[in-house]
């Protein structure tokens, strides 16, 4: 009993580690795409976004001294930053004939939810599709029921549903033309555009 | 915005539809003939008239004969004698080549009426005896529909099937590739059977898929991303003329005619969904034909207008089903493998025909309804839209070859076979017409 729960112990750790492994070298390809999404002028909308949790935050730091709300301001800047990095990330993933939203979608996902809850005027269209293997309706059908468990998600995580359209182009538009399965896996996504 | 509760209006679609010039004629290539083909011999016709015949009349009919792979047609240079008139026939010769059948000829121009007459007789040559002979005729722009007709005459002396070589086939062309996101045209198009005389019904940026005839052939139901979601139109085919039949929130998709024109079958989302229901093109009143949290799709009427068969992923995977109209109690039909779609009945009623995926590869199959046996038709990685000729005897499809999309036809015994590429572009999406006189 007591060396399985060890080894169990052990194992969890183990996987922890390398969940945060996996988590910290995410952050830091993101930060990049970010870097580069700032140079590109295409982070200025999330920006703006910051500008209005700033509100917020301003409040709660009246009480604190100057240093820390220095402090609490730039972690916050670092996790906002983190944020719009994160939702530099629009394309999500799926399996063969599946539908149901990846384990490793949900953080970025979790990112745009949480900005779609603060920014109730903004509206983005959930575009899915499939890969080219099947029939042209089914599939228009399956990208459909994709583009539709990215909308769950993000409505049970404080998304309006009115902020939310979902389109499906089946396998009509693929990201990438080849005919193997690394092209297919490319091409079985939903899509998050910002209106 | 979305609740226009299939707005018929008539678009004028000048932007749409261009000058219906052809652009994109398919070839054919004859890939794999059946070793139980019917030899026949067809003489050249004899020209009557001054001038040259614009169009080659017996190649037309020997190049029909020939794809269907019930025919082997002589090849001129092996004929010993080339009559035009029955007292001109010698049977001993037409036996010394081991031809079971003779089609003679003639072609007249009549300045007067500027028609061409066609004459033309079949004959036996085992039996010795002339089975069919007629006189046609017609302007220049239907000499090829003068070939097919006899094309026709001849298939259905000899086999005692109707012929269903002046049908027309109804695909989607695609030029550029999404993938490259380089300036991408879509056309809805319609050619003769035999891939010729093509034009362009629909242009556009966006994708049409799922073309479907309507019984009378007159026109064509399909869905067109042209508004950035996908929608259902019909299209008259003589005129242009086009109507938005259906544009629902979410999927508008699948059109499929009911047997009596009088219905749309179709995909919609509007309550949450993939689900079929029936649309009333008169009334425009709706009838919801499946309640599943499942996929519903790709529905499909048996002839007699009392069934539809529908893709379902019910079960977990896409499976075959099969409902009356009346009771829309649904019942699985597939069970070989993990993915069967898009199935198709033929004109009998006695078969139907479907995508069905069996090692990675996405082939055509067949199922008799009556024995429950299934037969694999194709052996090409990524084969779709099966659909029948309204004689049973052919079956169009879509399939990969190199990295492009093209056309292609196989006997329903899968003896015989061709493809009907594109000079440039991606073919899919083909529909057979049905019989269209």
């Amino acid at each position: 009993m007591k060396a399985i729960s060890t080894k169990n112990a052990l194992a969890l750790i183990f996987s922890a580690s390398i969940l945060a492994g996996c988590a910290s070298t995410d952050t830091t390809e993101d930060a990049d795409t970010n870097a580069n999404a700032d140079a590109n002028g295409v982070a200025v909308t999330d920006q703006a976004g910051g500008a209005e949790a700033y509100g917020q935050g301003d409040g709660a730091n009246v009480a604190a001294s100057e240093l820390e709300a220095q402090k609490a301001e730039a972690k916050r800047l670092a996790k906002e930053k983190e944020a719009g990095a994160l939702r530099e990330i629009r394309t999500f993933y799926f399996d063969f004939d599946k539908s149901s939203v990846k384990p490793e979608s949900r953080t970025v996902l979790m990112a745009h939810a949480a900005f779609l809850a603060a920014n109730p005027n903004v509206n983005v269209t959930l575009e899915g599709h499939s890969d080219e293997r099947g029939t042209k309706e089914y599939n228009l059908a399956l990208g459909e029921r994709r583009g539709q468990s990215v909308e769950r998600f993000l409505v049970v995580n404080g998304v309006a549903r009115t902020q939310l359209e979902v389109v499906s182009f089946g396998e009509e538009k693929p990201a990438t033309a080849g005919h193997d399965e690394s092209s297919w896996a490319k091409n079985r996504r939903v899509m998050i555009q910002y209106k | 915005m979305q609740k226009n509760i299939v707005l018929t209006y008539i678009l004028s679609a000048v932007l749409l539809l261009t000058s219906r010039v052809s652009i994109a004629e398919l070839m054919i290539e004859i890939t794999q003939g059946s070793d139980s083909a019917v030899p026949i011999a067809i003489v050249p016709f004899t020209n009557k008239s001054a001038g040259a015949i614009p169009e080659n009349i017996n190649k037309i009919i020997s190049g029909d004969l020939q794809r269907s792979g019930e025919f082997e047609p002589l090849p001129t240079n092996r004929m010993l004698s080339l009559p035009s008139s029955a007292k001109a026939v010698y049977y001993r010769d037409w036996r010394l080549l081991k031809q079971n059948y003779l089609l003679i000829g003639s072609v007249e121009y009549s300045k007067y009426t500027k028609s061409y007459k066609i004459q033309y007789e079949l004959f036996d040559v085992n039996q010795q005896q002339r089975i069919i002979g007629e006189e046609v005729s017609g302007g220049e722009k239907s000499l090829r529909d003068l070939a097919h007709h006899i094309s026709d005459a001849v298939y259905e002396a000899v086999t005692g099937v109707r012929g269903a070589f002046s049908t027309k086939i109804a695909y989607i062309t695609l030029q550029g590739s999404p993938a490259a996101k380089a300036k991408l045209e879509y056309r809805l198009q319609v050619a003769d059977a035999d891939g010729r005389r093509s034009f362009t019904l629909l242009k556009t940026s966006e994708p049409i898929i799922s073309p479907s005839w309507s019984p009378d052939g007159k026109k064509l139901a399909y869905v067109s991303f042209e508004s950035g979601r996908p929608a259902i139109y019909t299209q008259v085919i003589k005129s242009g003329r086009r109507t938005l039949v259906s544009s629902f929130k979410g999927l508008n998709g699948a059109p499929a005619w009911s047997p009596d024109g009088k219905k749309l079958a179709l995909t919609l989302s509007k309550d949450g969904n993939a689900e079929i229901y029936r649309l009333d093109l008169a009334t425009k009143k709706l009838e919801r034909y499946t309640r599943h949290y499942g996929i519903d799709t790709e529905a499909s009427w048996s002839p007699d207008g009392h069934s539809v068969v529908f893709t379902s992923d019910r079960s977990g995977s896409p499976q075959v089903y099969r409902m009356n109209i009346y009771d829309l109690e649904p019942e699985r039909l597939t069970f070989e493998g993990r993915y069967n779609a898009r199935p198709r009945f033929s004109e009998d009623g006695d078969s139907l025909f479907f995508v069905h995926q069996s090692n990675g590869s996405f082939n055509i199959a067949t199922m008799n309804l009556k024995t429950g046996n299934q037969i694999t038709l194709t052996e090409t990685p990524l084969d779709e839209s099966p659909s029948l000729a309204p004689n049973d005897r052919m079956l169009i499809y879509s399939t990969q070859r190199g990295r492009k999309g093209v056309l292609a036809v196989v006997s329903v015994d899968g003896r015989s076979k061709y493809f009907l590429p594109s000079a440039f572009g991606d073919v899919r999406e083909p529909a057979w017409s049905p019989f269209l006189r």
